[in-house]
C-alpha cells in the first residue's frame, strides 16, 4: 500500500497543474478506474498500466550479511501520469520516478532518480520483464528470477532474485479497498523472493543473502479527502506466514485499516477494516519530527499480537518527498522481520 | 527684590592657565530700578551681563531673580527664563535678517507665547517705526535697527531689561534719541533696566551705577 | 515656541533662495551621481543574475559537442544509463531570440526561475508553450504561444525541450549538463561518448569575470563620485551654517533653549537633505537611463552579454542614495552643531579652527598620504588579480589626494617666498591661509580631473589599437558560414575558382598548455602577410606557420601559459610547435593557436572548414552566386564593412558611459568649488577689510578671488596630469590586463589632457565668478563693520 505518490504530486510543480490534493484523491479525471472482480492477465499486467494515473514495482528487502549484520534494502520504481495514455518522446505524458535505499543498524541511504516517459530513459518490459531508469534495474527471464541494481553517489547494490512461492492478491483477488468510500487499488505481490547479492557500502562491499518482497499496485483515486498519512506493514514471521497490514490515518483521528494474511503455501485471507490494528509504541525523533518506531501490531483473527520495532529508527528518505521507510523485526506471539512505511508525518 | 548676585565668580580657560574674570560680585536690583555697570574692556562687564541673562554659568555664587536662583536651573529653564523674565539689547542689534521688522519685533513674544498687539502698537508708535513694519532690518539706518531691538525686547513685557552698550554703534544725536525713548519706554512698562556702557553721561542717567574693575565692584 | 522657532529658520531660505537652491543642488548633485551609477550597476546586475538564474549557466559543468552544435538524443539516453545524471538543453534562435529548451524533470537547477512565482502549467503533451519576459514576447510575436514572467533574462525564451524541438523543428540536443553529485560505477565518458567534452562550470563561455570587470570599473566611478558627492555635502552643510551663524546666536538670546534649536536644525537639515537626495535620486535615474542603452550595448558589443534596455526603479539604489546624502548631512552636521553648543553665544567672531592649518594636521596627512602611496607601488609589483588591481588604484587616488593639500602648502611658501611686492606677497600668503578651507574642493577637482585624464587615456589607447586590430583582422570582403562538410568542400570548391583568395577557417577547441584554447586551421595566403601586426615575431612566421613548422598564438594565451616567441607549444601529445609569433587579439577572453590547414587535418582529419573569409572584387554579386549557385542563405554570409561598422560602432559607443560620467564627475567637482568658495567668502570679510582698508579695491580684491581659484585649479591640473596617467597605467596595464587577460599599449593623447585642464580651468573660473562677484558688491559698511566688530 504505497500512496505517496500523491503527495509527491502535491510538492511536485506540477500539482498545481493537473490537479491537487484532494482533486486527486477523489476525481479520476479522464483516468481508468480500478473496478471489482479484476482479471489479471500475465505477464502483461506486470508491464505499466499508462491509462492508470499511478503505478509502482517496489520492492523491499531483509538481508544478512556474513557476519550476521541485519540490512535493510528498497528499490521502487514510480509511474505517475499528467494525463491518461501514451505519447511519443517528449510528448509522453507518463513521469518516472525511483528510490533506492540500503538501511543498515547505524547508517541509512536513499538516492533518486527522475526521468520523463516516451524517450527511452525510463520505462517497464512486461515480456521478457525489464523495469529501468537510468542505469538502475530490475530484469530476468520471467518475473520470479530477476536481477536487480541501483547505483547513487555513496552506495549501491546488485543483487539476485529468486521467488519460492506464487504471487499473492490482496483485498478481494487484488482489488484492494483504501476507504469507506470505496476508493480502490489494484495490488498484488510476491512476497517470496530469495535475494542474494553484494552492498556497496561506504565502508565497502557486503556480500548479503535474505528474503524480498515485491509489491505492484496501480491505481487513479487511492486517497479519500480526509485520509492524511499512513503506516504499512510487510511482515515475514520465522513460521513461514506473512502478513501485510495498513492503516491509513484519517483526519478524525480514526483509521482504516486493510490486512492480508499469506500462509506458507501463498493462500491468502483477507481481512476488512478494523480486523488490523497498530498501537504506537515508542516514538523516535527524526528529521525534526516525532515518528513512531516501536509498534504493537494485533490481527485477532490469526493470534498475532507482536511488538514491531525498526532496526534503525533514522531510517528516514531524505527525497523530494522525504518519508520513513526501514526493515524491522517481531517479538511476541510471533517473530521475524520485515519493513515499515510511514508517511504523512509532519 | 527683583535682581540679587551674591559672590558670583567667573574665569576662564586660556592657554596661559585660568585667568578670572569676575571675583566675588555681589549687587541687587529693585524692581522698576535702572543700574549702569560700567568698567573698562575686558573688566567682566559682558560677562556679568551673560551670567545675569543665564547664557552663562558662573563657578560660584549665586544669581537671584524674582527669587529664584539662574544657577540652580537647566540649560532649558534657564531659555525660559530669558524668553519671559528678561529681554536683551545688543550693540550689533542682532536682529534676524531674514525676518520683516514686525516679524523682528514679535519674534520674542512669540517665542514667550504672549502675543499683546495692542502693547506692541503703543511701543512701535512711541519708538517711531510704524512706517518701518514691512520693510526688512538690512533697509534700516543703525539707529532704526536698534529701535526695532528695543521694541522687540519691551514686546515681551520682561521685569528686567539687559542692554549691552545699546548706543555703542550709533552717532551722537541717534544715540541720544535711542536712550531717551528707551528710558521713556522702561519706565512705562515698569521694567528694571541694567546697562552696561562706558559712557559716564549714560551712567548718570541711572538710578544707581556700579563700577566693575578687574571682575570686582569697586 | 517650535514654530516661532522654526519659521525664523525658513525664513532664511525664503530670503536667499539661491543658497536654498545651491544646499538642494549641492545634495541633489552628489546623489544623482552616485544613484545614477548604482542605477546602471544594480540594472545591469539584475540583469545578469536572471540570466544566471534562467539558465543555470555557470554552476554547472556541460558536456559540449567536440564539433558543431548537436548531441544526439541517443547519447543522451547512453550516458543517462552508463550513470551519467545530465539533463537536456536545446538552443536555437527565433528572429533575435533564443531559445532554450530544458526538461525540468532531470534539469539539475529544477524549474529554476521559472518555478518562482508559482508551479507551471507545462503540459508536455499540450501545444508548443513558451517562457519569456515581456519584451522577448513582444519580440517573438503572436505566432508563439509565451507565458510571461519577469525572472527570465531578456532575449531569452525557455520552455520544455520537446516543444522547444517541435518549435526548432530538430531532433537533436544543443549540449547536456552535469548534476553535480554523480553515482558510483560510472562509465567514463570516453567509452560512452567519445565525441563529447567536459566543460567545467565558470569556465570559456562565462562572461561572469568580463562583465566583473566592467562593474568593478564602474563601481570604481561610484565610489570616486561618492567622495565627491561627500566632499559637496560637507561644504553645502558648512555653507548654510556659516551663514545662519549669527541668526542662531540671537535666537539662543532671545530664550531658544540649546536642545531644541539643534533638534530644529537637525530636523530642518536631514529633512531638506531628503528633499535634495530625492531630487538626486530621480535625477541619478534620468542619468542611468539615458546611459543605460548604452551601457547595454557596451556589455552586449564587448562580451555578447544580454542586459535590459528598460531600466527600471529598484529599492536599494534608491536607498542607498538617500542613505548617502542623509548620512552625509549627518556626518557634516554632526561636526556643526557640536560647533553651535561650544559656540560663545554674544561675543564677537573668533578665528575658526576649522579652517586653521595645524602643522599637526598637515604632518598626519602627509604620513598618510606616503602609506598610502607606498602601498600602491607595493601592490604595483607584488599585487596579484583583480582586487589587487582596484586596492592599488584606490590607494594611488587617495594617497595623491592626501598629499595635494601638504604639496600646495609647500609650492606656495616657496612661491611666496619669491613674490615681489606686497600685494602679490600678501596674495599668494592669503591664498595659503585659505588652503584648509578649500582642500576638501581641490582634492574632489583633483580625483575629478585625473580620473579624466587616466581614463580617456584608457579609452583612446583602446581606440587606436581595436580600430587597427579591425582592420587587420576583417581584411576580407566577405564572410561565409555553412553548417556541414558537405556544404564546406562545395563552397570551398566553388571559391577557388571564382575568388580572389579563399581563407577556410577550420576550428574546435583544445586543451593547450592546460588552457582551454580556440585552435584554428589557416591557409596562409596573401591576407594574412599583409594585415596581421604581431606584438613580436621572428623574421617571417607566415612561411613558418605554412610550412606546418610553427604556430601563432595570441596573447591571452601567451600570457596566461606564459609562452612567448621561440617557445614550444604542445599542440597534440605527439606535436610540439615552436611559437612564432604572438599576436594582439582584443576583447577576445579566450585563448588562441593558429597553425595551417594541412597540420590541422592531420590533427582533426574530420573537421572540416565551417567560416570562411573571402577576398574578392565584387561582395555583393559573389554573394548572390553563393546563394543561387550552392544554395547556401543569405543569412550565413556577412560583408567586411558591415563587420566593420558594426564593431566600430559598438565601440564608439562602448565607453559613451564612461565619458559621459567622467563629465558628471567633473560638474560635481566644480560645484564643489563653488560651495567651498561661498562658504568661505563670509568667512574672509576679517581677512581682506584690512587690505581693503588698506587700499585694494573691491574690484581688485574680486579679480584676485578669481585668479587664485585659477590658479589653485592649474595647480591641481599639473598634478593631476602624473596622477592621472598612473591612474591610466594601472588600467591598462594591471587592470586590464587581470580582467581580461591582455595588456593595451598605452599612449599618450596630449591635445586630449590641454582640453581637460582648459575644461578644468573654466570649471574653476566659474565656480568661482559668482563669489567673487559678490565680493565686488560688498558694501564698504560691511567691510567697516569688521572693525567695529573688532572693537
Amino acid at each position: 500500500m504505497k500512496l505517496r505518490i500523491v503527495l509527491f504530486l502535491c510538492l511536485w510543480p506540477f500539482a498545481a497543474f493537473t490537479q491537487g490534493f484532494s482533486g486527486l484523491g477523489t476525481d479520476a479525471e479522464g483516468f481508468a478506474v480500478p473496478a471489482p472482480n479484476p482479471t489479471f492477465s500475465f505477464p502483461a499486467d506486470h508491464g505499466p498500466h499508462p491509462d492508470f494515473r499511478i503505478e509502482w514495482w517496489y520492492l523491499t528487502a531483509n538481508l544478512t550479511g556474513t557476519d550476521g549484520t541485519p540490512y535493510g534494502l528498497q528499490w521502487t520504481l514510480f509511474r505517475s501520469a499528467l494525463a491518461p495514455g501514451e505519447d511519443k518522446g517528449w510528448q509522453s505524458p507518463q513521469i518516472w520516478f525511483a528510490h533506492a535505499a540500503v538501511t543498515t543498524p547505524d547508517t541509512h541511504l536513499a538516492t533518486e532518480r527522475f526521468a520523463r516517459g516516451g524517450i527511452g530513459q525510463a520505462g517497464v518490459r512486461a515480456d521478457p520483464f525489464r523495469a529501468w531508469i537510468d542505469e538502475w534495474a530490475l530484469e530476468g527471464a520471467d518475473f520470479d528470477n530477476l536481477s536487480l541494481t541501483a547505483r547513487g553517489p555513496d552506495f549501491g547494490y546488485d543483487m539476485t532474485l529468486n521467488a519460492d512461492g506464487p504471487l499473492v492478491f490482496h483485498g478481494d483477488r487484488g482489488f484492494s479497498v483504501k476507504s469507506v468510500e470505496g476508493q480502490a487499488s489494484y495490488y498484488y505481490s510476491q512476497p517470496f523472493f530469495r535475494i542474494t547479492g553484494t552492498l556497496t557500502l561506504p565502508t565497502g562491499d557486503v556480500p548479503v543473502t535474505g528474503t524480498a518482497w515485491l509489491d505492484r499496485e496501480w491505481s487513479s483515486q487511492p486517497l479519500a479527502d480526509n485520509q492524511k498519512g499512513w503506516d504499512w506493514f510487510s511482515l515475514s514471521f520465522n513460521d513461514g506466514s506473512k502478513l501485510m497490514g495498513f492503516q491509513l490515518r484519517q483526519a478524525d483521528g480514526t483509521d482504516f485499516t486493510s490486512s492480508t494474511w499469506i500462509a506458507p503455501d501463498g493462500a491468502t485471507t483477507a481481512y476488512p477494516n478494523g480486523a488490523f490494528r497498530t498501537d504506537p509504541l515508542a516514538q523516535s525523533t527524526v528529521a525534526d519530527r516525532t515518528i513512531p518506531t516501536r509498534w504493537q501490531v494485533v490481527l485477532p483473527q490469526r493470534g498475532v499480537d507482536v511488538t514491531v520495532s525498526a532496526l534503525n529508527p533514522d531510517a528516514w528518505m531524505e527525497l523530494t518527498i522525504p518519508y520513513w521507510e526501514g526493515p524491522v523485526t517481531m517479538t511476541g506471539t510471533h517473530t521475524g522481520q520485515g519493513y515499515l512505511e510511514m508517511t504523512g508525518y509532519e | 527684590m527683583l535682581l540679587e548676585l551674591d559672590n558670583v565668580q567667573k574665569s576662564f580657560r586660556d592657554s596661559e592657565g585660568r585667568v578670572p574674570v569676575l571675583q566675588g560680585v555681589s549687587f541687587t536690583l529693585e524692581a522698576g530700578q535702572t543700574l549702569a555697570l560700567t568698567g573698562e574692556s575686558g573688566s567682566g562687564k559682558s560677562t556679568l551681563l551673560h551670567i545675569v541673562s543665564g547664557l552663562e554659568q558662573p563657578e560660584r555664587g549665586r544669581v537671584l531673580l524674582s527669587g529664584s536662583d539662574l544657577t540652580q536651573l537647566d540649560d532649558r529653564a534657564r531659555a525660559a527664563v530669558r524668553r519671559t523674565e528678561l529681554a536683551l539689547v545688543f550693540q550689533q542689534f542682532n536682529l534676524i535678517p531674514s525676518l520683516t521688522v514686525a516679524a523682528n519685533i514679535g519674534f520674542q513674544a512669540r517665542l514667550a507665547g504672549r502675543t499683546d498687539d495692542a502693547h506692541i502698537d503703543q511701543i512701535v508708535t512711541a519708538l517711531g517705526l510704524t512706517d518701518q513694519m514691512a520693510k526688512y532690518p538690512e533697509a534700516l539706518s543703525g539707529g532704526q535697527q536698534q529701535r526695532v531691538a528695543i521694541a522687540r525686547a519691551l514686546a515681551v513685557r520682561p521685569k528686567l531689561l539687559l542692554a549691552d552698550e545699546p548706543t555703542g554703534n550709533l552717532d551722537e544725536a541717534t544715540a541720544d534719541d535711542v536712550l531717551d525713548q528707551m528710558m521713556q519706554l522702561v519706565s512705562a512698562t515698569g521694567a528694571a533696566l541694567l546697562i552696561v556702557t562706558h559712557s559716564r553721561m549714560i551712567a548718570g542717567r541711572m538710578d544707581r551705577q556700579l563700577h566693575l574693575s578687574r571682575g570686582r565692584l569697586a | 515656541m517650535i514654530r516661532a522657532c522654526l519659521s525664523a529658520l525658513m525664513s532664511h531660505w525664503r530670503r536667499n533662495p539661491l543658497q536654498l537652491f545651491a544646499y538642494l543642488a549641492g545634495l541633489a548633485l552628489a546623489t544623482a551621481l552616485w544613484s545614477g551609477v548604482q542605477a546602471i550597476n544594480a540594472e545591469a546586475r539584475a540583469s545578469y543574475d536572471a540570466a544566471e538564474a534562467t539558465l543555470g549557466e555557470a554552476q554547472f559543468d556541460r558536456l559540449m559537442p567536440r564539433q558543431g552544435a548537436s548531441v544526439s538524443q541517443d547519447t543522451y539516453l547512453a550516458l543517462r544509463r552508463s550513470g551519467w545524471l545530465v539533463s537536456p538543453v536545446i538552443e536555437g534562435r527565433l528572429g533575435a531570440v533564443r531559445v532554450v529548451g530544458i526538461d525540468p524533470i532531470t534539469s539539475p537547477t529544477g524549474l529554476g526561475a521559472l518555478n518562482a512565482d508559482g508551479p507551471l502549467a507545462l503540459d508536455f503533451t499540450g501545444p508548443v508553450q513558451l517562457f519569456a519576459n515581456a519584451q522577448t514576447a513582444r519580440d517573438l510575436g503572436a505566432g508563439v504561444d509565451v507565458t510571461r514572467t519577469p525572472d527570465i533574462a531578456p532575449g531569452i525564451a525557455i520552455g520544455d525541450v520537446g516543444m522547444v524541438q517541435r518549435l526548432l523543428d530538430r531532433d537533436d540536443l544543443s549540449y547536456l549538463t552535469v548534476a553535480p553529485e554523480q553515482p558510483l560505477g560510472r562509465l567514463d565518458l570516453s567509452t560512452v561518448a567519445p565525441n563529447l567534452r567536459l566543460q567545467p562550470a565558470q569556465q570559456g563561455t562565462s562572461v561572469g569575470q568580463l562583465t566583473d570587470s566592467f562593474h568593478l570599473n564602474l563601481t570604481a566611478f561610484g565610489l570616486l563620485s561618492f567622495a565627491v558627492g561627500l566632499f559637496i555635502v560637507h561644504s553645502t552643510i558648512g555653507l548654510a551654517f556659516e551663514q545662519r551663524r549669527a541668526m542662531i546666536r540671537t535666537l539662543r538670546s532671545l530664550g531658544v533653549p540649546l536642545r531644541t534649536l539643534v533638534l530644529l536644525i537637525t530636523g530642518e537639515m536631514l529633512g531638506l537633505a531628503t528633499i535634495g537626495a530625492v531630487i538626486g535620486v530621480v535625477l541619478g535615474y534620468l542619468i542611468a537611463a539615458v546611459l543605460l542603452p548604452d551601457v547595454a550595448a557596451t556589455l552586449r558589443g564587448l562580451y555578447g552579454a544580454d542586459i535590459s534596455g528598460a531600466l527600471q526603479l529598484r529599492a536599494e539604489w534608491w536607498l542607498s542614495g538617500l542613505l548617502i546624502a542623509v548620512l552625509g548631512t549627518a556626518f557634516a552636521l554632526a561636526g556643526r552643531l557640536w560647533q553651535i553648543a561650544r559656540m560663545p553665544l554674544l561675543a564677537s567672531a573668533r578665528p575658526r579652527a576649522w579652517i586653521m592649518a595645524s602643522g599637526t594636521r598637515l604632518r598626519l596627512q602627509a604620513f598618510g598620504a606616503i602609506a598610502l602611496l607606498t602601498a600602491a607601488l607595493v601592490l604595483a609589483v607584488f599585487g596579484q588579480g583583480l582586487m589587487a588591481g582596484f586596492v592599488l588604484l584606490g590607494c594611488l587616488l587617495i594617497g595623491a589626494a592626501l598629499l595635494l593639500p601638504v604639496l600646495f602648502e609647500w609650492g606656495l611658501s616657496q612661491v611666496q617666498a619669491l613674490a615681489k611686492g606686497p600685494v602679490w606677497g600678501w596674495f599668494w600668503a592669503d591664498t595659503r591661509q585659505q588652503l584648509p578651507g578649500l582642500s576638501l574642493a581641490l582634492m574632489a577637482l583633483l580625483l575629478a580631473v585625473s580620473a579624466n585624464i587616466g581614463v580617456s587615456t584608457m579609452v583612446s589607447s583602446f581606440r587606436t589599437t581595436f580600430v587597427a586590430f579591425l582592420d587587420q583582422r576583417l581584411a576580407p570582403e566577405l564572410f561565409v558560414q555553412v553548417d556541414n562538410a558537405a556544404d564546406s568542400a562545395r563552397l570551398d570548391a566553388f571559391l577557388t575558382q571564382n575568388a580572389t583568395e579563399v581563407l577556410p577557417l577550420l576550428s574546435t577547441e583544445a586543451q593547450i598548455a592546460g588552457q582551454l584554447t580556440d585552435l584554428f586551421g589557416v591557409r596562409v595566403e596573401q591576407t594574412y602577410r599583409d594585415n596581421w601586426a604581431f606584438l613580436d615575431a621572428t623574421d617571417a612566421p607566415w612561411d613558418a606557420v605554412d610550412a606546418g613548422a610553427a604556430v601563432v598564438v595570441n596573447e591571452q594565451l601567451a600570457r596566461r601559459a606564459d609562452l612567448w616567441v621561440g617557445d614550444g607549444v604542445q599542440i597534440a601529445p605527439d606535436l610540439s610547435l615552436p611559437i612564432a609569433a604572438v599576436v594582439g587579439d582584443y576583447g577576445n577572453p579566450h585563448g588562441q593557436v593558429v597553425l595551417s590547414e594541412r597540420v590541422f587535418h592531420r590533427l582533426h582529419p574530420g573537421l572540416s572548414p565551417l567560416q570562411f573569409g573571402v577576398r574578392t572584387d565584387d561582395a555583393d554579386q559573389l554573394r548572390q552566386q553563393i546563394t543561387a549557385r550552392l544554395n547556401i542563405p543569405d543569412s550565413a554570409m556577412i560583408n567586411q564593412a558591415a563587420i566593420k561598422a558594426l564593431s566600430l560602432e559598438v565601440f564608439e559607443r562602448t565607453f559613451t558611459v564612461t565619458a559621459a560620467l567622467n563629465v558628471l564627475t567633473l560638474l560635481v567637482a566644480g560645484f564643489a568649488i563653488l560651495m567651498t568658495l561661498l562658504t568661505l567668502a563670509d568667512l574672509r570679510l576679517p581677512q581682506l577689510a584690512p587690505v581693503w582698508a588698506l587700499g585694494l579695491t573691491r574690484q581688485k580684491l574680486g579679480w584676485f578671488e578669481l585668479l587664485r581659484a585659477i590658479a589653485l585649479a592649474a595647480l591641481v591640473f599639473l598634478c593631476a596630469i602624473p596622477l592621472g596617467l598612473a591612474l591610466a597605467w594601472v588600467l591598462l596595464t594591471i587592470i586590464n590586463t587581470e580582467a581580461f587577460g591582455w595588456q593595451l599599449p598605452m599612449y599618450l593623447f596630449p591635445a586630449d589632457y590641454l582640453k581637460l585642464g582648459g575644461y578644468a580651468l573654466v570649471a574653476a573660473f566659474l565656480a568661482a565668478l559668482w563669489p567673487a562677484l559678490r565680493m565686488m558688491r560688498t558694501r564698504p559698511s560691511t567691510l567697516l563693520k569688521v572693525f567695529a566688530n573688532e572693537a
